[in-house]
């Protein structure tokens, strides 16, 4: 009566065959969206290998190209397959270095938001006392604004705030910080929740007991078992930072025209709308509507899978 | 024995689940009757499918449970394939049901004298000050003091005796001829589960109303019922008269559950138990389900499905006694 | 009940001192609180005089307790770009933002609880697998993303609705109003979709998910043991249960709206006080910033706290903790 393909050993066989990999084969959307998830991941990562121009290479870039429509259109160049911006670059190969960009930053922020956040949270939820409340009285008082503002506010000070000579080399860290530092809280306070019902339970107790060294309990045992839900914010925060990023550099506090990512090559195309450029706009504007929407996809099964609730 | 037409008949009652591993049977070819007025109770251990015995009666399964076979009758009508419609008049008016935790049972955002009225205008048709009327003599019958001035407090006012009774009150507000109460003193403190079975046992006496008191403490079996079920791994494994389970059972497992209540008189020794656990529902092993754990498993046991057999007072699944039935029949 | 206000009350107050003192900082130590305040001509020894009258020698606590006195009464200084008092620019765009916000707040609200009702009581249905595919892609899409698109369709290619701007307005004694012309209403179409649905898709997956929480409590099973009727269930019960927490999310998301009004407001160059926010973070404009700081913190401590009293009166489970829960 038990199932015989559970029974074969190997960790591959089991994983394979796990209640996770059964929902994710069972979803044809999770399927797609991973598969979209893939293709343009994989084309950012490789956008130096991959793309037919270099759109940093100002040498490269001709103001005769410049408002090319895409090839398949009348004026287009098949050199040029998504046509160019106001500048003269390939669409398509800036879309690839600026996907590149935006998943940077995305990555950076939210591993950034991460490490803060559970640092503070295991803090406050261990220490308790003073620490706690003082941390939880700033996560409070930042809770009650949206994300992006405070995102906004940050790098928008920050911009008008530092000399114009360093603010080129340092707005992508600027742009990573701001936006971490907006994320931080929802990581600090599952941590938090988390570490007080765990500090109360035996296995830790028995450490503390033993004498065990407090930071070693932390991290040692403490940590695995708060880690799974912070994962499951990790991927839907991708999807959000991702989206903040794009729409930071769209409002021109994010990357500059100079280093586009996908919201500023949008912004710019905006301009040429209403003269009837479109595709500066509308590729970008696709690929990055799909970016987000596969990884808030994969998000959402990871969450599913996750909670027993659902099974 | 009984001579009456029973209310509730359940005839082959299976119920099923389907998993991504198969099918799993968690009630399996479960068949008895309770007769008007009568007490009978289900015990078990957790897992046994009491309550989804209960829940499949009022026709309460959540998918992806089904009844998959067999025939529920109340009286003459047959209930378990009625439409939705059909059978939610059926609920609280001749079927009522008790869940074990009263603090989730009542919705906090309303008053109890609201949710009270609500139920007996659904089924009775009565005014609301005649509904009104009607459910603080409920509250008074079922022992809330000060009935007047607390029917317009709401459920957390209440301590959790007195929300018991309050959904006491509730599942008898339509008069129903069967309530099917499931584990009704499990989350209550011991010294008020006490009278909590005594008030079921009164208002059932009063009403004439049948119970079918699912539990895992034989205790309160003891005290309450008329006729007894135990049911193990989906199937019930002895049925009779209370006293005689209690004292004179025949079923190995009911004799082991028996050992195993500790008693304060008495001779002391070690404390009885089972060996083993109830299998899962996708581990049941053949044959007799409780041969792996029974001390009096013979071959037979693990390659035929015993059926109840009439043996001494009660009706029992189990080999041993199949030469006793046999002899008893010819 | 009193506590509980009073509580709330100081709760706000410390918040809003908070980001008043974050603008503080920024107005006194990032800027030149002197160029805040006076026009480019003025000399060096004019403004050393300034500087000791006005006191920006004395203590940090000092000058912080008149900057919150100067900001409770409108006073945040000069822009450095317009030269001219900042409470009055932000008088002048207040009613823009405040318009589109509204516009867009109900918009997203009289959508968003119904979808989200439906989709959580008929989970399988095929329109309601529709509408949460929409959803989907509206949590997805940029709101910036979204006002681009329908410039596009609705502008470019059609050329059904503006592109830009708020049209002609009238003005109704400081307040103008956008919304008695037609070239206003039309202006304002494109703009408030874009704010709101964003939010109409959020509030619409929380509701759902909140009422499917709901429908497994227990007291729904006991609800349709005692045999009520489905509407009962669904409405009486389940959906007044679910009321409560989402006029907590409503009225954040709300408060939201006026923070993505930013993003709007730069799609389709709509004259409120995120565009203002925007071009001054361009041009440096400490002052205005500043200021913007101070207003939007105070409109979201304002709905907070409304949204807070508000959970108080619909849930009587908070109203009455005095009564003692062992009677009886």
């Amino acid at each position: 009566m038990v199932s015989s393909l559970a029974a074969q050993s190997g960790w591959w066989s089991r994983a394979v065959d796990s209640d996770l990999m059964w929902s994710f084969r069972r979803s044809p959307v999770t399927l797609a969206a991973t598969v979209v998830a893939v293709v343009i991941i994989g084309s950012a990562l490789m956008a130096p290998l991959i793309a037919p121009h270099d759109p940093y290479d100002l040498a490269s870039l001709s103001l005769l190209n410049a408002t090319d429509p895409p090839a398949w259109l009348h004026d287009g160049n098949w050199s040029y397959l998504l046509g160019t911006d106001n500048q003269g670059r390939d669409v398509l190969s800036t879309i690839f270095y600026g996907t590149r960009l935006s998943l940077l930053v995305g990555c950076s922020a939210v591993f950034l938001a991460l490490l803060l956040g559970v640092t503070l949270g295991l803090l406050a939820g261990w220490r308790g006392g003073i620490a706690d409340t003082l941390i939880m009285r700033v996560a409070d008082v930042q809770l009650s604004f949206p994300a992006i503002l405070i995102a906004l506010l940050i790098d928008g000070v920050a911009h008008s705030v530092l000399p114009r000579e360093i603010q080129t080399r340092i707005t992508l860290y600027v742009l990573i910080a701001a936006i971490a530092l907006s994320y931080w809280v929802h990581f600090a306070r599952t941590v938090r929740g988390s570490t007080m019902v765990e500090r109360n339970k035996e296995y830790i107790q028995a450490a503390r007991v033993i004498g065990v060294h407090p930071a070693r309990i932390v991290i040692g045992h403490l940590l695995p078992n708060v880690i799974g839900p912070v994962l499951v914010i990790a991927t839907i925060n991708l999807a959000t930072a991702i989206l903040t990023e794009a729409t930071l550099s769209f409002l021109g506090v994010g990357l500059p025209p100079t280093e586009p990512s996908l919201g500023t090559l949008i912004r710019i195309g905006n301009d040429y709308l209403l003269s009837g450029d479109w595709w500066i706009s509308v590729f970008p504007g696709i690929v990055l509507a799909l970016l987000i929407l596969s990884v808030n996809l994969l998000g959402d099964w990871l969450r599913d899978a996750f909670n027993p609730k659902l099974r | 024995m009984r001579n009456t037409e029973p209310l509730l008949r359940v005839e082959h009652l299976r119920v099923e689940v389907p998993t991504r591993r198969g099918t799993l049977v968690a009630v399996d070819d479960v068949s008895f009757d309770i007769a008007p007025g009568e007490v009978l109770g289900v015990v078990g251990e957790s897992g046994a499918g009491k309550s989804l015995t209960g829940a499949a009666i009022i026709g309460l399964l959540e998918p992806p449970l089904r009844i998959a076979g067999g025939r529920i009758a109340l009286g003459s009508t047959r209930i378990d394939n009625l439409p939705y419609e059909a059978m939610r008049r059926i609920r609280g008016k001749e079927i009522g049901a008790i869940f074990q935790d009263p603090l989730t049972s009542l919705n906090p955002l309303y008053a109890i004298g609201y949710q009270l009225v609500e139920t007996i205008r659904t089924h009775l048709d009565l005014g609301p000050a005649e509904a009104r009327a009607r459910a603080l003599s409920l509250l008074r019958e079922v022992g809330i003091s000060g009935a007047d001035e607390r029917i317009d407090h709401y459920p957390h006012q209440f301590s959790g005796g007195m929300r018991q009774r309050v959904v006491i009150a509730l599942a008898l507000a339509a008069n129903p001829r069967l309530i099917i109460a499931d584990e009704p003193t499990t989350a209550l403190d011991v010294s008020i589960q006490a009278q909590i079975i005594a008030l079921l046992k009164r208002l059932g006496r009063d009403h004439g109303t049948a119970i079918m008191l699912v539990t895992h403490d034989m205790g309160v079996i003891a005290e309450t019922a008329h006729r007894v079920a135990v049911m193990y791994a989906g199937r019930i494994v002895e049925i009779g008269p209370a006293r005689s389970i209690v004292d004179r059972p025949s079923h190995p497992y009911t004799i082991g559950m028996m050992a195993s209540i500790p008693r304060t008189a008495g001779q002391r020794g070690r404390l009885q138990q089972i060996d083993g656990t109830m299998p899962r529902l996708n581990a049941i092993p053949p044959g007799c389900s409780f041969n792996p754990r029974c001390t009096k498993a013979i071959d037979r046991c693990r390659r035929e499905r015993p059926e109840l057999m009439p043996v001494k007072e009660t009706e029992t699944a189990c080999w041993q006694y199949a030469t006793v039935a046999e002899a008893a029949s010819a | 009940m009193l506590a509980f206000i009073i509580q709330r009350l100081l709760q706000s107050v410390l918040v809003m001192l908070t980001v008043a003192l974050i603008a503080f900082a920024l107005f006194n130590y990032i800027g030149d609180p002197i160029n805040n305040m006076v026009g480019q001509d003025t000399t060096q020894a004019d403004r050393e005089r300034l500087r000791q009258e006005l006191g920006l020698n004395a203590p940090f606590v000092v000058q912080f307790a008149r900057f919150v006195g100067r900001a409770a009464r409108g006073n945040f200084g000069l822009s450095y770009q317009q030269a001219r008092p900042v409470g009055q620019i932000i008088l002048e765009k207040m009613p823009a933002t405040l318009e589109l916000s509204l516009g867009a707040a109900v918009l997203a609200s009289a959508l968003g609880v119904p979808m989200g009702i439906y989709t959580g009581l008929h989970r399988h249905s095929w329109v309601s697998q529709g509408m949460l595919a929409v959803s989907l892609i509206g949590v997805s899409l940029p709101t910036f993303l979204i006002g681009t698109l329908l410039i596009l369709v609705f502008a470019v290619l059609l050329g059904w609705l503006p592109s830009f701007g708020r049209g002609t307005v009238v003005h109704i004694g400081w307040w103008t109003t956008g919304l008695l012309t037609v070239e206003g209403l039309r202006a304002i179409i494109l703009p408030a979709i874009t704010l709101a649905l964003f939010q109409m898709t959020l509030i619409m997956r929380l509701v759902r998910a909140e009422i499917i929480e709901v429908l497994r409590a227990d007291y729904i099973k006991f609800a349709r043991a005692r045999g009520l009727t489905s509407r009962a269930v669904n409405f009486g019960h389940a959906l007044k249960n679910t009321l409560v927490p989402v006029i907590t999310i409503t009225g954040l998301q709300l408060g939201s709206i006026i923070a993505f009004a930013v993003i709007t407001e730069t799609v389709f160059q709509w004259p409120g006080m995120g565009l203002m926010f925007i071009q001054a973070v361009t041009f440096a404009d400490i002052p205005v910033m500043a200021a913007y700081l101070v207003i939007v913190g105070f409109f979201f401590v304002i709905i907070n706290l409304v949204v807070d009293l508000l959970y108080y009166v619909v849930d009587p489970r908070l109203r009455v903790e005095r009564e003692v829960a062992a009677i009886g």
